[in-house]
């Protein structure tokens, strides 16, 4: 039976849950509502409202409480209703939770689940993607599912992690995707990307939903007879240099796509690591595909003018084979 | 715990307290041997004392960068304190962070952060955790009156008390968050005036008189332990320095360092101590005598500590693999 990436995110969420008694949610609306996207529909019923803490609007209060709940030893996870909300909480999670192991020698297994992304007419404060503000603050660990399969077995490996770790599950895929997953137990590694698509010609690097963008691009230059290797980063700290990197040596030519706005965006970081690492093996600059610097906005044909789609993906790549 | 004994350890801590904190602010500051920023509590010991003495060792504790008595109750040496401020590598954080930005979860003692009330929501999920686990602990969450400004307070208040968490809110009101008066910080005249809003007890305390801090201590943890939800103590005192050393205070009216130093916690207490019978002056002159020697001991273990190694640097940012 197929399940949704929403589903994923559930089951992962509950296996955890019931194998270890330490592990409990804290956010807001999401015991007997469920949650506004209905992740944790059930989970009160279940497992009742010691471990499914409904909570004031109150991000730093959320994530403030996971963080101290951790420190004594349980493993919270916190839910943002949408991540857009995560930058009232911003001071616990960059100042607090990211320097205490480096501080103090004291680990916090927290995770703070941050439904993000575009694609659902939410408008500027219900559509962004905030990953960047913490790819850059040493001491946490961002994660980005694109799959369902990776949304399961990366919500369990964050949970059992013992440093802070950012959950980026993108809207848009919630039930748009769905896949046959695995009977038995698995996880899936924290820090590394994933070849999804081999090819030769060129490498589009990309995570979250834009690996669907991207795997649609690569379907349409096949038949223009490019062959195009699509690389899922899955978690964007620490970021798997190395397997982009293998990537760019065997195709000479990149493609950078991310949903999130162009400057400070990952593509930049990624472009110099690639410069650095393996400029000898480039055949052409470096191209990337990006929303542009402008907030998200709400209105259909606004919306697709901001967000890259597989149109704007393939122009790009299919001038990068032939350059 | 006899009351010779209680008052011996109150005297004994504020005195230590008062002492590192005067070779650090006033020796080894002025020297260079410490840089940056120092944060002292003079004036204000009776807080951090009368408050940790009256913790079981289950509670876990959350002081500010005022309340080092804490730290030494609860067994940290002055010298790792003083190795602390000087970056070396004995330093609780091993010269991670400064003054007193340190914790020790062995100690049940959690480390602040800068933006106190920061660490209130924090000490809201700690209590959470004690409660979760069936322990018997309470959290005691210290901050200034500074920090009740500040919406992450709030946040972690609201919380505490609608879950009914154990915890003690600690406030020092010492009058001044860097150079903003009281009556720039706040329209209401107590900080405990912001229990009823989260219908929350609140008690005004003598900050300067350590047995009144304590004994408020007792009565505020029994009241969140036995299940009742939070405890707010607001312990009135004053700040008797500028907000860091490099900071003189220029801003404070010269008459009310005057009438607070009357106030002296340490001073008052040794009056009160021969007045009741607790001890003699011979008996204050030795614990004068042993808390000079304990630091004199402390710096001497500070400076011969090393340096944290640069090829430490990039240690510790993840657990080790």
């Amino acid at each position: 039976m197929s399940t949704t990436y929403l589903e994923a995110i559930r089951e992962g969420l509950w296996e955890e849950m019931e194998r270890d008694a330490n592990v409990f949610l804290i956010g807001e609306d999401i015991g007997e509502y469920g949650g506004a996207f209905k992740v944790t529909a059930g989970f009160f019923e279940r497992f009742g409202a010691r471990r499914v803490v409904d909570t004031p609007i109150s991000e730093s209060a959320i994530v403030g409480a996971a963080i101290g709940a951790a420190l004594m030893g349980l493993r919270p996870v916190a839910e943002m209703q949408f991540a857009d909300f995560i930058s009232c909480g911003f001071d616990q999670i960059v100042n607090f939770a990211a320097k205490c192991r480096y501080r103090w020698n004291a680990g916090v297994p927290m995770v703070v689940r941050a439904p993000s992304g575009g694609g659902v007419h939410g408008g500027p404060f219900h559509s962004q993607n905030p990953e960047m503000w913490f790819v850059r603050i040493p001491g946490l660990k961002v994660v980005a599912p694109a799959t369902a399969y990776d949304a399961k077995g990366l919500i369990k490996s964050a949970i059992r992690d013992n440093d802070p770790v950012l959950f980026f599950e993108h809207k848009a895929l919630y039930r748009r995707i769905k896949e046959d997953l695995p009977t038995g137990e698995y996880t899936v590694p924290i820090g590394k990307a994933k070849v999804v698509r081999e090819g030769t010609d060129v490498t589009i690097v990309t995570y979250g939903a834009m690996l669907w963008v991207a795997l649609e691009a690569a379907a349409t230059l096949a038949e223009e007879d490019a062959s195009v290797e699509v690389v899922d980063l899955r978690t964007l700290l620490p970021l798997d240099r190395e397997t982009v990197c293998e990537s760019v040596k065997k195709t000479s030519k990149v493609l950078l796509l991310h949903e999130d706005t162009r400057t400070g965006g990952l593509a930049g970081e990624l472009a110099a690591s690639i410069t650095e690492s393996v400029f000898e093996y480039l055949d052409a600059p470096i191209v990337r595909v990006t929303a542009p610097d402008t907030p998200i906005p709400y209105s259909p044909p606004l919306e697709d003018a901001f967000l890259p789609n597989a149109e704007k993906v393939v122009e790009k790549a299919r001038w990068l084979f032939r350059y | 715990m006899s009351a010779a004994e209680l008052a011996h350890k109150c005297l004994y801590y504020m005195s230590l307290m008062r002492e590192v904190e005067d070779r650090i602010e006033r020796k080894l500051y002025r020297q260079g041997k410490i840089v940056g920023g120092v944060y002292v509590g003079r004036g204000q010991e009776a807080i951090p004392v009368g408050t940790a003495l009256a913790a079981e060792p289950d509670d876990v504790l959350f002081p500010s960068h005022r309340d080092m008595a804490v730290f030494l109750i609860r067994g940290v040496t002055p010298g790792r304190i003083l190795a602390q401020y000087m970056g070396r590598a004995g330093g609780v954080t091993g010269g991670r962070d400064a003054n007193m930005h340190m914790g020790d979860l062995s100690l049940n003692i959690v480390s602040i952060i800068s933006a106190l009330a920061a660490t209130v929501p924090v000490a809201a999920g700690a209590a959470l955790a004690l409660r979760y686990q069936g322990r018997n602990g309470v959290v005691f969450s210290y901050f200034g009156e500074g920090s009740t400004s500040r919406g992450d307070w709030h946040e972690g208040v609201n919380f505490a008390t609608v879950q009914k968490l154990p915890v003690v809110f600690i406030c020092n009101n010492n009058q001044y968050a860097y150079s903003t008066p009281l009556s720039l910080q706040m329209a209401c005249a107590n900080v405990a005036d912001r229990g009823p809003a989260y219908n929350m007890p609140a008690e005004i305390v003598d900050g300067n008189d350590v047995l009144a801090v304590y004994e408020a201590t007792r009565r505020a943890a029994a009241h969140a332990r036995a299940g009742s939800g939070p405890y707010l103590l607001e312990c009135k005192t004053f700040r008797m320095t500028g907000h860091s050393a490099h900071d003189a205070a220029h801003y404070v009216p010269k008459d009310l360092f005057e009438d607070w130093g009357k106030l002296d916690p340490i001073t008052r207490f040794e009056a009160r101590m021969l007045a009741e019978g607790w001890g003699g002056q011979a008996e204050i002159d030795e614990l004068r005598a042993t808390v000079h020697r304990e630091v004199d001991e402390g710096v001497a273990w500070a400076e011969q500590s090393p340096y944290p190694d640069p090829a430490t640097l990039l240690d510790g940012v993840y657990e080790a693999q």
